[in-house]
């Protein structure tokens, strides 16, 4: 009997021990928020990129360690995959911490939920990149080190035994050239697909990759005049003619409809002869090619060659409680030198010419330099509106239907009609 | 493992001496009644708590926000707004077209993969040397997780990949396979074979288990009566298998209907909806979209669906008698 009773008690020991585990990971997460003003916590999504989590370390490192530091900061490193889900998931539990990063494009999202404060830097933004800042309604919200740049990257001996000549940013491809220049490449025979547009992408990929070529040809994700409906920027004549543009690139058999997994390396292994991605592939690139890699601007299909804006930026929760010391932070990693370090390792474009004055690569005449015209040139910032990650996924999802055969028009109609009720019923996303 | 079917004892959980009394006097319960409550109540917490926690507090919760403007992101209140998502929902041609796929995916997945787990069951089901090694051997895909075939599978469907390199071989180069996921006349047939390779191995253990509890008397009476290897199957295995049989149908009816990893890991519903499903449109609803109202609009709707088909399995496989 007295055995039995033991049993009965070590179960409900057991089981009280479970709860109080439970109860106590529910806690340990929220002293994140609750702790004060000794340790603040910052989230980074770059947990899958050891070289820009290490120079975000050391730069944390220094300012801990530095007689002005008004707290002390603890990173927080999440895979890009799941940071997004993590950081919602934080908020709607109320336990996000004080720095976060986020992807440009979802900080009017983002601010509009009152997740971020407007930043109060005693650094001056006005010379960054312009897409390195992010604003919304008048206040800025977001600051990044950098951004990328997309562009076109290709072996100068195939162009040249093409007969095709090499792009520049005074005089970039223009779409009959862009057609000119596969057919011959094609012709060469080397491969399957002379272009890899990255297809096999999904997520934010497809707005960031393909929404551009949807802007040089004059349509939009939106009207941009009051960010209300995308009837007739996102579905009229000229984006139904990107739309065939694109499809035609796979049915003409430049492109696959599916890429491979890993564009770069095919490009590398010589499956493919013009690649587009950014910037964050051109150090590969060049240590693999050295002179024979030719980065070229993006096409010109009517309105001038467009690239997406905006990285990942940092920004300040609202329910931070020590602002003070996470406003100081951010303007410390501001330093061009810490600029620089972080965008060594990301293989990004500096926000500042101070902090391009310290990498040769992009100092004036270095091999990176390219890539901060493109950004200066060509950069159009992803829709500012609360509304862009819905956006984004239905165009993404329009991209991926187009590719495998369906009507442009019904598909991108169908887009327009998701979206503005979206908007609609989110009362146009005023604040 | 027990061949025979002993009647069980009322009381079975009482390992005292005391007999059921006969309840003469309700009010004077037996000795060791309180123990045995608090003992009971006891062991079902840890997991009724839990079930409570996870399970049935978020699913209410969940038919409660389908029917308001809930947003995963927003400033907003949440407001009542009456059957709006529903509307919605029934006027989307995506939900049909998952639901057609979904329906297509059980159709084919619930006959032909219990099946295979049958006669998988049947092969394994002897004695001889090395059966361990064929038990493993089926039983393996099953330890392996979903998303882990799924990027398997993923490298072997390509144009370039395995299956096609395959096929070119064996048929002398006669056969050039599809691009089996980007095709919509192939993406889901190719989704439903890697299913049941992936899942058939399950069902085999319960059929397995099934199979053993059948006593081998009746199998030698039926020898005996000079019964052929098919009459045995047909009038001693499958009678046998009666209560296995609508376990494996509605476990396999449930889990096909449920659809999801291997779609967002492989297709993410493309091409042109051939692939989406129930599941992944809630998800991609509620997370991606950060629609919580009309993602919990197709859950409810989606629990309906799985209550409905399991009660009019639960009813034609009813005993009888």
């Amino acid at each position: 009997m007295n055995k039995r009773f033991t049993r009965i008690l070590a179960t409900s020991i057991a089981a009280a021990a479970l709860m109080g585990t439970l109860g106590a990971c529910g806690k340990g997460s929220s002293s994140a928020t609750t702790e004060g003003s000794k340790e603040i916590t910052m989230w980074t999504h770059a947990a899958g990129n050891p070289a820009e989590l290490a120079a975000t370390q050391s730069i944390v490192d220094s300012y801990n360690k530095s007689s002005g530091a008004k707290a002390q900061i603890k990173v927080q490193a999440f895979p890009q995959e799941s940071y997004n889900d993590s950081v919602v998931g934080a908020a709607s539990a109320g336990k996000l911490p004080c720095i976060v990063d986020i992807d440009g494009p979802n900080v009017p999202n983002w601010a509009w939920a009152q997740y971020l404060t407007p930043l109060k830097l005693s650094v001056d933004l006005s010379k960054n990149l312009p897409s390195t800042v992010a604003k919304w309604q008048g206040e800025t919200y977001a600051v990044g080190y950098g951004d990328v740049a997309l562009s076109m990257f290709a072996r100068k001996s195939d162009l040249a035994a093409a007969g095709v000549r090499v792009a520049t940013v005074e005089k970039p491809w223009t779409k009959d050239e862009f057609q000119d220049a596969l057919t011959k490449l094609k012709a060469l025979g080397k491969w399957e697909y002379p272009l890899d547009m990255g297809t096999a992408g999904a997520g934010e990929w497809l707005p960031y990759a393909y929404s551009p070529f949807l802007q040089s040809f004059g349509g939009d994700l939106i009207n941009r005049k009051d960010y209300q409906s995308a009837d007739g920027a996102l579905n009229g004549d000229k984006a139904v003619e990107w739309a065939k543009w694109f499809r035609g690139l796979a049915d003409q058999g430049f492109m696959a409809k599916k890429s491979g997994k890993d564009s770069t390396q095919d490009f590398l292994n010589n499956k493919s002869g013009i690649l587009y991605t950014g910037s964050w592939a051109g150090d590969k690139a060049r240590k693999a090619l050295g002179k024979d890699l030719a980065v070229m601007p993006t096409v010109d299909l009517g309105n001038g060659p467009k690239i997406g804006g905006a990285s990942w930026q940092w920004g300040v929760t609202s329910g931070c409680n020590n602002t003070e010391a996470a406003m100081d932070y951010l303007s410390y990693s501001l330093k061009p030198e810490n600029v620089a370090a972080v965008i060594k390792a990301t293989g990004g474009i500096p926000a500042t010419d101070e902090a391009a004055a310290l990498i040769p690569a992009f100092a004036e005449g270095g091999a990176n330099r390219i890539f901060m015209e493109f950004s200066r040139e060509y950069a159009v910032l992803r829709p500012e509106t609360p509304a862009y990650p819905f956006i984004a996924t239905e165009y993404g999802k329009a991209v991926q239907d187009i590719l495998a055969g369906a009507d442009p028009k019904t598909v991108l109609d169908k887009a327009v009609k998701a979206i503005d009720a979206n908007i609609k019923s989110n009362g146009g996303y005023k604040s | 493992m027990t061949t025979t079917q002993l009647p069980t004892p009322r009381h079975a959980a009482a390992p005292g001496p005391v007999a059921p009394v006969p309840s003469v006097a309700p009010h004077r319960r037996r000795p060791g009644y309180l123990r045995e409550q608090v003992s009971g109540w006891g062991m079902i917490a840890p997991a009724a708590v839990l079930l409570l926690a996870f399970v049935f507090l978020p699913a209410i919760l969940g038919f409660g926000l389908a029917f308001t403007n809930a947003r995963l992101i927003s400033p907003r209140p949440v407001e009542f707004v009456g059957t709006d998502n529903f509307a919605r929902l029934f006027t989307d041609p995506t939900f049909w077209r998952a639901l057609l796929n979904v329906s297509y995916f059980a159709v084919v997945v619930v006959p032909v993969q219990s099946c295979l787990a049958l006669a998988m069951a049947l092969l394994i089901n002897k004695k001889f040397r090395g059966v361990n090694f064929f038990r493993t051997i089926y039983f393996l895909p099953v330890v392996t997780s979903m998303v882990v075939v799924s990027l398997l599978w993923l490298f072997m469907y390509r144009k370039d990949g395995l299956i096609n390199e395959i096929l070119s071989t064996v048929s002398f180069g006669l056969i050039e396979g599809a691009d089996w996921l980007n095709d919509p006349a192939t993406a889901m047939p190719a989704i439903i074979a890697l299913s049941i390779w992936q899942a058939a191995g399950f069902h085999m253990i319960i059929w397995l288990a099934g199979l053993q509890s059948i006593s081998g008397e009746l199998y030698e009476a039926a020898q005996l009566d000079g019964a052929s290897r098919w009459h045995r199957f047909r009038y001693v295995t499958w009678p046998g298998l009666k209560h296995t049989r609508s376990l494996v149908l509605v476990t396999i009816t449930i889990q096909a209907l449920g659809l999801f990893d291997q779609v967002s890991v492989m297709t993410q519903g493309g091409p042109l909806d051939s692939t989406t499903t129930i599941i992944y449109e809630a998800v991609r609803s509620g997370f991606k979209q950060q629609e919580t109202s009309y993602a919990s609009a197709i859950s409810l709707v989606f629990f309906v669906l799985v209550l409905l088909i399991s009660a009019v399995q639960r009813y034609l496989t009813r005993e009888k008698d």
